[in-house]
């Protein structure tokens, strides 16, 4: 059945609509598929469901690989925690419930770096993802299962969360399309708070149009979010065919010494593919943004160490066994649930928000976020895209930064500052490059940003690249 | 008790709690209750389950802005809620979201008191610990239910401008039935949905420096509030009398002994972690809201005394009678406005013999017949002198029992005023000699002698008699 699994979303959809192929067919094809996970990619999979009725949509009869951090009624939702081992929501979120109502139904829940927090999945109580392309690498995170399931052959598309690049640093070690839509546009009702001002949900998926078509699904109000307004107009398939008109800024702050230099031939490359295809590259200055890290890692941790403080074991999820008193199973829950990265964020925030330190950080934090958000402004009313790299360089090795948490911050240096700005980009995959100290070539992602709810231009624009760099390679022993 | 103690002014702010009576809860759609079975009104938003955001209650927020508009406060274009962090299983969230910095209302008055601000908040689930003291220090186990839990709540801050604990009770009557009278709390204090903690401190007389204060909670009458209050200044005049200090402290007040127990010391004060809450856009209230809640203003208690007092010329005690009895209020305007008799009589017939006459009916289970212009008649009969005081009181009765004409009652009951000088001369003289005893006394000086005197003419006249013309005929005969 390797020919269904080679489809694209956008193709599956058009033959299941003609009757050429079953949603039952499809759907068990995927299935089989996705049993076949040796990446560590998911955490649960779909049995075989009694039926295959499927809501009439855009999406009829396709398979959705689901980031472990959406709640799914009656169906393990873990964030990848321990403290939530067992845990089954009484409700499902409502991008879900959009992907429900556009026809798709849920394949599995993939894995994912504890509570959203980390650059390369290895924070997951349940175990590393492993990366497609090179099962001693990381697929990248937070949503590396999303991401390596796509690129793996396991699933046809997948949704993921992204607070500082959590899409788009895993879509770009995959070598898939990663989208962060404007914050606000997709509801964030029931996806589990990491740091609720810069959570969005998005899609990871083989190509631009797949992209669009789960965005289409996925975005619009919701009543049950009230920070959440959907997007004007909605969104439709892209069909722009050249970069025309165009302009697209590379920020002056980019230095050589910030990636490695496989990823910037490959960036200097895709520029020059832009001005073929028409576009024009053009210099803009983001003079906050090399802030943006810091500011991120006290924003996001302040947020998570709020968020995180109702997981005490009173209610649902894990309650340690030796609990004498109240402070004794709040301690030692806590204690046993928690992964060492989500203790060190939530002590960070903690600190961030104590009385006598709030103005310092988080005051000035936000202060940086602003700036950030004025930085994007101005660049834009010059340019229609900035653009960088994705990731500073491609999947690196297992274990290699888990003991340095600084470095493994610094994998966010490109993708925060849209993040803290609340702006939609994209990471394309843009070609592959040999990593830093030898070995097979691996895929680099290609960043593009846009104004917020600009989305649609944003997929014009990536899809005209898209086509211009024609991307085709796959892990060994993936089709498509 | 140390010479001079009794110079410390007392200085009381007091910061009130209002539960609304909204149909369901502040930030989800559980429906409020009081009594029910212990967790049937519960959601995944009210159990603070993973994913889960909150929407504000709508009603809430108009409830808010009546209570602020009725305490004359500014509201703000646009206010902030905040996330209050600590742990404790009455927080499913372990944060409480309520207004800090910029709340909906601020710098208003009601009476006397400047009302430093009034935010909206979320209530607490309610903690029941089994065995011991009901308290949770030495209880065997501590059981939660979360139907209060997210119950809307509008706390209200005074500054400390109150001078003594019957000022702080009667001042809080004030503001339960200006609440109550708004119509958006049940401001019952024994089932808790009007809660009332005191700030007390005192200072020199004279004094524009603050003392250091102590919080006092739990007085769930106004009774206990003025009774708490008192013991508390008691305490600090006696420790500050003896050379000591007032530490900052929250204090229980025991309304069976009297007594009072530090619940912590400042020391042990939390550290709340304030924060803007990211889940929640600021509170904006639209210019029709605004219109919405002026216009569902009654005229309140405050500004009714105010009036009556200052354009009526009634007492202030008649003033508050009526203030705090909208029903009553309105009867008397209505009568007032029915006929020609000024507002005192008026106002003095509504509050003490229709008051009278109602109560007796309603213990003899009749339905009053009275109606407003009837009333407004029979006052104008009293005060143009056709029928006595007494025998108004008698065609109440009648009236009360079986409605009718005044008019036609005096004339059926034979109760017209003695008109004939002459005739009342007559009887007069003859009471006079018929109690030598008490004339005697008269022109001893003893004025309280002439019940004796009038009596016997009320009784010869049955009561027809004007009881003024009697007073003056005595005087006039026995030469006082």
């Amino acid at each position: 059945m390797a020919g269904l699994l080679d489809l694209t979303v956008a193709a599956a959809t058009a033959k299941i609509a003609s009757g050429e192929v079953s949603a039952a067919e499809y759907f068990e094809a995927w299935r089989a598929a996705a049993a076949g996970d040796d990446l560590n990619a998911y955490l649960w999979q779909v049995e075989d469901p009694s039926n295959y009725e499927v809501e009439e949509g855009p999406l009829s009869g396709i398979p959705v690989a689901v980031k472990d951090i959406f709640c799914t009624e009656g169906a393990p939702t873990t964030a990848g925690s321990r403290i939530l081992e067992g845990y089954r929501p009484p409700y499902t979120a409502t991008a879900v419930r959009r992907l429900d109502a556009a026809g798709a139904r849920v394949l599995g829940k993939t894995n994912m770096d504890e509570f959203a927090m980390g650059s390369s999945n290895e924070n997951s109580a349940y175990g590393p993802v492993l990366n497609p392309w090179d099962r001693g690498r990381v697929p990248g995170g937070s949503s590396g299962g999303s991401a390596a399931v796509v690129a793996g052959g396991l699933a046809p598309c997948a949704i993921g969360t992204d607070t500082g690049g959590s899409i788009r640093q895993p879509a770009s070690l995959c070598g898939i399309v990663g989208l962060k839509p404007t914050y606000g546009s997709i509801s964030r009702y029931g996806m589990i708070a990491f740091a609720s001002s810069l959570d969005q949900c998005g899609p990871l998926t083989r190509d631009v149009t797949d992209a669009a078509l789960l965005l289409a699904a996925l975005q619009g109000r919701d009543p049950c979010d009230s920070t959440s307004v959907g997007i004007e107009g909605g969104i439709v398939a892209p069909s722009r065919e050249d970069l025309k008109g165009l302009r697209f800024g590379v920020p002056a702050e980019l230095s050589g010494d910030d990636f490695d230099a496989g990823v910037r031939a490959n960036f200097e490359a895709t520029l020059a593919r832009i001005e073929s295809l028409g576009g024009e590259i053009a210099e803009v200055t983001l003079p906050s943004a090399e802030h943006g890290i810091s500011a991120y890692y006290v924003l996001a941790p302040a947020e998570a160490s709020s968020n995180l403080a109702r997981y005490d074991g009173v209610r649902y999820g894990m309650r340690s066994e030796s609990s004498g008193d109240l402070l004794e199973m709040y301690e030692n829950t806590r204690a046993e649930g928690f992964g060492p990265e989500v203790k060190r964020r939530i002590m960070l925030g903690t600190y961030a928000l104590s009385s006598g330190y709030y103005d310092a950080y988080y005051g000035q934090a936000q202060k940086v976020r602003t700036r950030i958000a004025e930085d994007f402004n101005e660049a834009f009313a010059a340019v229609d895209f900035v653009v960088t790299p994705t990731s500073p360089s491609v999947a690196f090795g297992l274990g290699e930064k888990t003991d340095d948490p600084l470095s493994m911050y610094l994998n966010d240096f490109f993708t925060v500052p849209m993040s803290l700005a609340g702006i939609p980009a994209i990471s394309i995959p843009s070609g592959l490059a040999e990593p830093e100290g030898g070995g097979p070539e691996l895929p680099v992602g290609f960043q593009i940003a846009a104004p917020a709810f600009a989305e649609q231009k944003l997929l014009e624009a990536a899809y005209a690249l898209e086509r211009g760099i024609g991307f085709e390679a796959r892990p060994e022993g993936v089709d498509g | 008790m140390a010479e001079g103690a009794h110079e410390l002014e007392a200085v009381i702010g007091l910061e009130i709690h209002v539960q609304l009576a909204t149909r369901t809860k502040m930030f989800c759609g559980c429906a409020l209750s009081f009594g029910d079975e212990p967790n049937v009104h519960t959601c995944p938003v009210c159990l603070a389950h993973p994913g889960v955001l909150p929407v504000p209650n709508e009603q809430a927020i108009l409830y808010a802005l009546q209570i602020g508009l009725a305490l004359g406060c500014e509201i703000a274009p646009h206010s902030i809620f905040h996330r209050k962090n600590y742990f404790y299983p009455d927080s499913p969230k372990a944060y409480q979201i309520s207004q800090f910095d910029i709340p909906i209302a601020s710098n208003g008055r009601l009476g006397e008191v400047r009302i430093h601000r009034a935010h909206l908040e979320e209530d607490a689930a309610k903690m029941i610990h089994v065995g011991g003291s009901g308290r949770i220090h030495g209880s065997g186990a501590s059981l939660v239910d979360f139907n209060r839990g997210g119950t809307p709540l509008v706390e209200i801050v005074t500054e400390p401008d109150l001078r003594s604990a019957a000022e702080a009770a009667q001042w809080a009557r004030l503001l339960r039935e200006t609440v109550r009278q708004l119509g958006v709390s049940d401001v019952n204090m024994e089932e808790g949905s009007l809660r009332v903690d005191a700030n007390v401190s005192v200072r020199p007389a004279g004094s524009d420096t603050l003392g250091t204060k102590t919080e006092l909670k739990n007085m769930n009458s106004f009774r206990f509030l003025q009774r708490g209050v008192e013991a508390e200044l008691e305490r600090q005049r006696e420790l500050i009398g003896a050379g000591g200090t007032v530490t900052q402290e929250t204090l229980h007040f025991d309304p069976v002994s009297g007594s009072l127990t530090s619940l912590r010391s400042k020391e042990e004060s939390h550290d709340y972690r304030y924060f803007p809450e990211p889940d929640l856009v600021p509170l904006a209230p639209t210019e029709r809201m605004l219109r919405e809640a002026r216009e569902a203003l009654p005229e309140l208690p405050a500004a009714r005394i105010e009036r009556y007092e200052g354009d009526l010329g009634l007492s202030r005690d008649i003033a508050m009678t009526l203030a705090t009895d909208p029903e009553k209020a309105t009867f008397f305007e209505e009568t007032l406005a029915a006929g020609d008799a000024g507002a005192v009589p008026v106002a003095n017939w509504v509050t003490g013999e229709l008051a009278a006459a109602l109560r007796q009916a309603e213990e003899n289970d009749v339905k009053p017949q009275v109606t407003i212009a009837s009333l407004a008649a029979l006052i104008e009969l009293v005060q143009a002198k056709k029928i006595s005081h007494g025998s108004g009181k008698t065609v109440l009765a009648a009236l009360v029992a079986e409605g009718g004409d005044p008019a036609a009652i005096v004339e059926r009951e034979g109760l017209a005023q003695i008109a004939d000088s002459g005739e009342l001369e007559a009887i007069v003289a003859a009471a006079v000699t018929a109690n030598p005893e008490a004339a005697e006394q008269i022109k001893a000086g003893n004025p309280k002698a002439i019940g004796a005197i009038v009596g016997a003419v009320m009784k010869e006249t049955k009561g027809r008699a004007d009881g003024g013309e009697v007073n003056r005929l005595i005087k006039e005969q026995l030469g006082g």
